[in-house]
């Protein structure tokens, strides 16, 4: 069995309000200082749903893929060390500055390329955009079944069983593989990496694809074969101010609150 | 210019959802003289149509087939573009809703366009449609333009107000195929939601958070929202707590969460980080409890107290319940 995970290196979502700032002329986000970039929450947690389905297996490699810059190395070793067997990184000038879709093509050029891949993980969605379409985008290229917001995936007699979350409790859906799984924090905390693991995954070479090697026309894919176009980009202004209830105790706090709620016929 | 708009329906137990009926109301704001479209799948679609036209439609592709009661993306897209092959649409708009984030892209890749996903307002510019969305957790936002067509949008519940007079200009109504075969199949469903009022509805959603400390806390929680009314509090709760397996899934107001509108949402012991706040920032007010006069979600809020919760939240409840 053949899995992959895709990986995104992002700004630290965690980052304080105080310290997210925006460069308006370029419509970019200015990197907070001493704030290393993480790998998105969510695409540890599909890396933890690959490599629950290959122990229950007892067989089957994990093949991990960034497409980013040099530093995405980072999120790809992070992977690694949590026990994939293989990174991808998938970084030309060309493949830079797209948007979801040349993202999900360029990725599934990779799987393509790839060969034998019986099912893909990626996160729900990546936590810097938020968009949530790279996985359906790439299963809807490859044509193949996707489920996403997954809490748990299995493979049963040869198909891809996800629990998914729904807006009122979970559903459990089968489709036979190859498929596309994206994966929800209600699977839980991914594995902690153990040091000699990650030692190991230092020494681990991580293998370069271009635009080139994958068989893309560098006019489909990064900012030129980019579809959705960023036309501004701005922190929102909250306005208004808090009002700090007076009182020596809770309890004038409180009496304090509830009259301003009925003052102002809220309650 | 004049365009055509398909929205993609949701029925609610068989009735027109009140997403769909805001998602036609933006529409009728954007066609300037094309035709505002709506599919309607799965048992009581076509009795839908009616109330899709009053909210706005001119046509109602409709398949009342009850293979489209459960969601499966694969069936629902086959009926949504047979819509679009009869309805030419240059902008198709989804919800934001379970069904609507597999769609979004799903539809768009299959129509070689692009969608944005989770959009707070769709505008024209200059003839020209620009989608506005929250991204970094709602640090920021995000307008976008479209380089192809049509211009596919899924849009956040309550962003978008409803027609404010029904429409009365009837519409027409054609049948699409029924469901198909689906390469999925729906194997198993468990519910996990709380009984009665259902956050996104309540007039009051009172939160807890991590700060709680404790999963126990939350019966405090619960017994201020009872003290406001349990016909009009429901409670919810921020991811942290909800991770921690305090609180069911369900009630989970954030991004990756639900989001919710009420006219008071009462945060307690609750940082106020921007995921959360994409849920909640809706609210008409915003009454913070937290013990870090700091914290994030003092900046959102209208009213506040500085103080641990063990000690305010008590006080709260007596001191609502010695109102009047
Ligand atoms: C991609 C992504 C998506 C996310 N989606 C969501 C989402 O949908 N919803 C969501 O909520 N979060 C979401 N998060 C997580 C979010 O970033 C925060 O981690 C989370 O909201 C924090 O929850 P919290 O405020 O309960 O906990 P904390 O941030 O730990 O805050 C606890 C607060 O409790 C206060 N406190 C502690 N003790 C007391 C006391 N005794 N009395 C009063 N106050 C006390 C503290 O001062 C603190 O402000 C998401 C994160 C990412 C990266």
């Amino acid at each position: 069995m053949h899995l992959v995970v895709c990986a995104k290196q992002i700004p630290d979502p965690e980052t304080p309000p105080a310290a997210f700032r925006i460069d308006e002329a370029n419509n970019e986000v200015i990197p907070a200082q001493g704030i290393p970039p993480v790998l998105s929450q969510f695409d540890g947690m599909a890396a933890e749903a690959a490599l629950r389905i290959v122990e229950a297996a007892g067989e089957g490699k994990i093949t991990v893929i960034s497409l980013g810059q040099e530093s995405a190395q980072a999120a790809i070793k992070q992977v690694l060390a949590m026990g994939a067997d293989e990174g991808i990184l998938l970084e030309d000038e060309a493949l830079q500055g797209g948007d979801s879709y040349t993202t999900a093509r360029t990725l599934a050029a990779a799987i393509e390329h790839l060969g034998d891949v019986d099912a893909v993980f990626c996160g729900r969605q990546a936590a810097d955009w938020d968009m949530g379409q790279v996985g359906l985008g790439i299963a809807e290229l490859l044509g193949w079944p996707s489920a996403i917001i997954g809490k748990d995936a299995k493979v049963e007699d040869g198909s891809m069983v996800v629990e998914r979350v729904t807006g009122d409790g979970f559903e459990t859906v089968s489709m036979p593989m190859p498929a596309v799984v994206t994966i929800s924090n209600e699977i839980g905390d991914p594995r902690y990496p153990k040091l000699q693991q990650i030692m190991q995954a230092a020494r681990k070479t991580v293998t370069r694809l271009d635009a080139g090697e994958l068989g893309l026309d560098p006019s489909t894919v990064g900012d030129a074969g980019a579809r959705l176009k960023l036309e501004r980009l701005f922190i929102p202004v909250v306005e208004g101010e808090v009002e700090l209830m007076e009182g020596e105790t809770a309890e004038e706090q409180a009496q304090a609150l509830a009259a301003a709620l009925r003052e102002a016929k809220i309650l | 210019m004049a365009r055509n708009i398909l929205v993609v329906g949701e029925l609610e137990g068989g009735e027109l959802s009140s997403t769909t009926a805001e998602l036609l109301a933006l529409g009728t704001r954007l066609v300037d003289g094309g035709q505002v479209s709506v599919t309607l799948l799965g048992s009581g679609a076509g009795d839908a149509a009616g109330a899709a036209f009053a909210a706005g439609a001119d046509n109602a592709y409709v398949s009342s087939d009850a293979g489209y009661d459960d969601f499966r993306s694969d069936q629902w897209v086959g009926a949504i573009e047979e819509a679009m092959g009869q309805s030419s649409p240059d902008a198709v708009f989804i919800a934001q809703s379970m069904a609507g984030r597999d769609l979004g892209p799903r539809l768009a890749f299959r129509n070689d366009t692009a969608v944005a996903m989770d959009c707070v307002s769709v505008e024209d510019d200059g003839g020209e449609l620009k989608a506005t969305r929250s991204c970094y957790g709602g640090s920021a936002q995000a307008t976008y333009s479209f380089a192809t067509s049509p211009a596919v949008a899924t849009i956040r519940a309550k962003s978008q107000d409803p027609l404010e007079a029904p429409s009365d200009g009837g519409g027409n109504t054609v049948e699409l195929s029924g469901a198909g075969d689906s390469r999925s199949e729906i194997v198993g469903r468990e519910a996990a939601v709380a009984e009665g009022l259902q956050i996104q509805d309540a007039p009051v959603v009172v939160s807890g958070g991590r700060g709680l400390g404790d999963p126990e806390a939350f019966r405090v929680v619960e017994e201020l929202a009872s003290a406001i009314g349990d016909d009009k509090a429901a409670v919810g709760a921020s991811r942290a707590a909800v991770d921690l397996g305090w609180y069911p899934t369900s009630q989970q107001v954030g991004l990756t969460g639900k989001v919710v509108t009420p006219d008071l949402y009462v945060a307690i012991a609750i940082s106020g980080a921007s995921q959360h706040m994409a849920g909640c920032s809706g609210s008409k007010t915003i009454v913070a409890i937290n013990r870090d006069p700091e914290a994030n979600i003092f900046t959102a809020a209208r009213y506040g107290i500085v103080g641990d919760y063990k000690e305010v939240v008590p006080a709260l409840i007596e001191a609502v319940k010695n109102l009047d």
